[in-house]
């Protein structure tokens, strides 16, 4: 039974991925991911904000006092810049466990604008990561900001990034767009070699007694599947680039779904969480006695099955989109949801 | 307490906005500034002490204030400890000469004075009052022994003598020195502003340097520990040792000078003094002071030998056991965290066993408070 999978030009051993979560924040979090039996590591996110911010928060603790006095100059021994707090820590846990393990390890990017911590790609490919997932979870707060332009910083991420490095990049996508497979189509343009389908927003919730503004950090539902397998069906057959789903998996008839839907890897976080990161034994165990039973000795050989086929009519997009393709496809393969 | 002898400034002209160490300096000068004698060691403190031609020591409302000096790294402790020898000749000749004076005197003012207790504040203030009474009567009278009396007449009120520096001296260069001052059984009162780095200089290791912290000559983390001065010093038997941080409990730290003041012999107190070194915002100082009693890094003790005089335990452990990991003290200071970033591996290596080492120490004040008074050294002045 062969399991193995192309993402992002990397040869895995199965389409399951641990996708950027609090587990992989340390080496033996990492270790324990790969000894669970998936075929590729997302490291946890590292923000932009912690780039930048950590960086300058060191740099005006250390510098603060520089030259105040008459007799010291500094404070603290002289350090390499490169020690940039978070982002060393970042650095060597990359380095650390892509040595530690024998799958491949994805740095995970998490931005908005374009900045130093794009050129940070460089430094993670160098420390050792396979590959670089770029997260771009920008939140337009400006109601005189454009669609047109929020994509463009898009695709300006993703060339700078392109830019910066030589190993793959995926993107990590909003599911809030106008038209998702325009913006699909130019990531790709813009070099991006795979799209992650969907990063889930953690809006705030609130509570009533007391009445408070709170974090909305949860796991995510097999509800939470049905929007990015819609569009992973949708885009499978019309770009060229690797599809990773993420978000819903609770079992492994989620994997199973997504990669009839067309999902070159399916990634998942809430299920390690819960049931620990060894969980994804079962997941790969129930994946390959789902293909005993039904009769497929590959992945390759089922994946996309369900996808929305390459001649399906444009003008099913053009009129209602993937609502319009879904209908299309159901009349041809049958309920994909 | 007595007015301020100190700038009523929170931090003295010339300090870091913020310093950790001038709170402690205004609480003693508040507390006894109107009859001490400061030895200054190099450092932080004789630097803001002695801006000239500004200078953060001043005298209450009556006139009186702290008598400052600053002495070198390498002596203050046994510049201080002659502060304090010739302090108590002045007294002993004050003595003779009111003695001298007795028939012109008369019994009464001669005995209140000489046979007047001088412990606690309430007892000097009401010796302060004769005195002044005593000076005032020498305006009236004439003659070489009136004259004589006249010029040592102060010394008649208990002298506090002050011995402080930062952990430069006290644990470093001038340790040989404070370890002999402590020995000597004299009454002094040493108080070591300990920033744990050496600062003024611009943040070289000291001895009192914790392990895993980075400063210059340590660059690459500490990797020995941060010497316990305090247990050195209760190995004495005679010596009152306290551990305070004011941010972590003030009324701890007013405990302790008060009674090392008191006490009628040596007096060691190490106060936690954060400091632009550690790369904290200095303006959440006490909080971090807080953070480090939490963590067990700093754990609050007093050692005071009049309690094992009275057959009790003499070790009193003031600090609840820690109920933060040190980690989460160590992640807010740059110290640690430059460490954590150039060398994540030797800081987790580093912290494993500092962690180690505060939990070990804990486990030894915590069998120490518990003891009995036998088991600690009595004193054999008394």
């Amino acid at each position: 039974m062969f399991l193995d999978t192309d993402y992002l030009g990397l040869r895995l051993r199965n389409p399951l991925v641990a996708s950027a979560g609090p587990i992989s924040q340390t080496v033996s979090g990492v270790q324990s991911l790969a000894d669970g039996g998936v075929g590729a590591v997302v490291l946890y996110s590292l923000f932009e904000e912690q780039l930048t911010q950590a960086a300058e928060r060191d740099a005006f603790l250390e510098e603060a006092y520089a030259d105040s006095f008459a007799e010291a100059t500094s404070y603290f021994p002289a350090r390499d810049t490169a020690d940039a707090g978070v982002a060393a820590s970042y650095l060597s846990l990359v380095e650390r466990s892509a040595a530690a393990i024998d799958v491949p390890l994805i740095a995970s990017l998490n931005g908005s604008s374009l900045g130093s911590w794009v050129h940070f790609a460089r430094s993670l490919q160098d420390a050792g990561a396979a590959a670089i997932e770029c997260n771009i979870y920008f939140v337009p707060g400006d109601l005189t900001l454009s669609g047109a332009v929020v994509e463009q910083r898009h695709v300006d991420i993703v060339s700078a990034v392109k830019q910066a490095v030589s190993i793959p990049v995926a993107v990590k996508l909003s599911p809030h767009f106008s038209s998702i497979g325009h913006l699909a189509s130019r990531l790709v343009e813009a070099g991006a070699d795979g799209l992650v389908m969907f990063n889930r927003f953690l809006q705030p919730d609130v509570t009533i007694e007391p009445i408070a503004v709170v974090p909305g950090v949860t796991l995510s539902h097999r509800v939470d599947s049905l929007v990015p397998r819609t569009w992973i069906a949708a885009l499978r057959n019309h770009l060229n680039a690797s599809l990773a789903a993420t978000s819903g998996v609770e079992d492994y008839t989620d994997v199973v779904r997504y990669l009839l839907a067309g999902a070159d890897v399916v990634m998942t976080t809430s299920s390690l969480v819960r049931h620990g990161a060894g969980y994804s034994a079962k997941l790969l165990d129930g994946l390959q006695a789902w293909m005993t039973r039904t009769g497929h000795d590959s992945v390759d050989g089922f994946r996309g099955m369900l996808a929305v086929p390459t001649d399906a009519e444009s003008n099913a997009y053009q009129r209602a989109g993937y609502v319009a393709a879904l209908e299309k496809a159901k009349s041809i393969y049958g309920s994909l949801v | 307490m007595a007015p301020s002898s100190w700038s009523r400034c929170s931090s003295s002209p010339g300090a870091c906005s913020g310093c950790g160490e001038t709170p402690y300096l205004k609480l003693f000068t508040q507390l006894f500034g109107g009859r001490a004698t400061v030895a200054n060691a190099t450092g932080c403190s004789s630097i803001y002490g002695g801006n000239l031609p500004t200078t953060p020591w001043s005298s209450n409302k009556y006139g009186r204030g702290p008598a400052w000096s600053n002495s070198l790294f390498e002596d203050n402790a046994e510049f201080g400890l002659g502060l304090r020898l010739a302090a108590d000749l002045h007294t002993a000749t004050a003595r003779r000469r009111l003695e001298a004076l007795r028939p012109e005197l008369g019994d009464a003012t001669v005995d209140a004075i000489l046979q007047a207790p001088q412990q606690y504040e309430s007892e000097l203030s009401q010796q302060r009052a004769r005195v002044d009474a005593l000076k005032a009567l020498l305006d009236t009278m004439t003659g070489p022994l009136v004259e004589d009396l006249r010029s040592v007449a102060d010394h008649l009120l208990r002298r506090s003598v002050w011995i402080v520096g930062g952990d430069g001296w006290a644990y470093d260069i001038g340790s040989a020195g404070v370890d002999h001052v402590l020995a000597s059984g004299r009454n002094v009162n040493i108080l070591v502003l300990d920033t744990e780095v050496y600062s003024n200089t611009g943040g070289q290791a000291s001895k009192s340097t914790p392990l895993g912290a980075v400063a210059k000559f340590a660059a690459s983390g500490k990797v020995t520990g941060k010497k316990d001065v305090a247990m050195q010093a209760i190995a004495y038997g005679n010596v009152y040792v306290a551990r305070v941080a004011m941010g972590a409990d003030p009324q701890q730290t007013l405990t302790a000078f008060r009674e090392a003041e008191a006490y009628d012999g040596p007096s060691l107190i190490l106060a936690y003094s954060h400091c632009i070194a550690h790369g904290i915002d200095m303006s959440k100082g006490l909080d971090q002071q807080y953070a480090a009693v939490n963590s067990g890094h700093w754990p609050l003790m007093r050692y005071n030998p009049v309690r094992r005089m009275a057959d009790h335990n003499p070790f009193l452990l003031d600090s609840p056991r820690p109920r933060i990991p040190l980690r989460d003290y160590r992640a807010k200071e740059l110290r640690f965290r430059m460490l954590m970033n150039s060398d994540p591996e030797t800081a987790e290596r580093l912290l494993s066993y500092g962690q180690e080492a505060v939990n070990r120490r804990w486990a030894e004040y915590e069998e120490m408070a518990m003891r009995g008074a036998e088991r600690f050294a009595a004193d054999a002045r008394k």
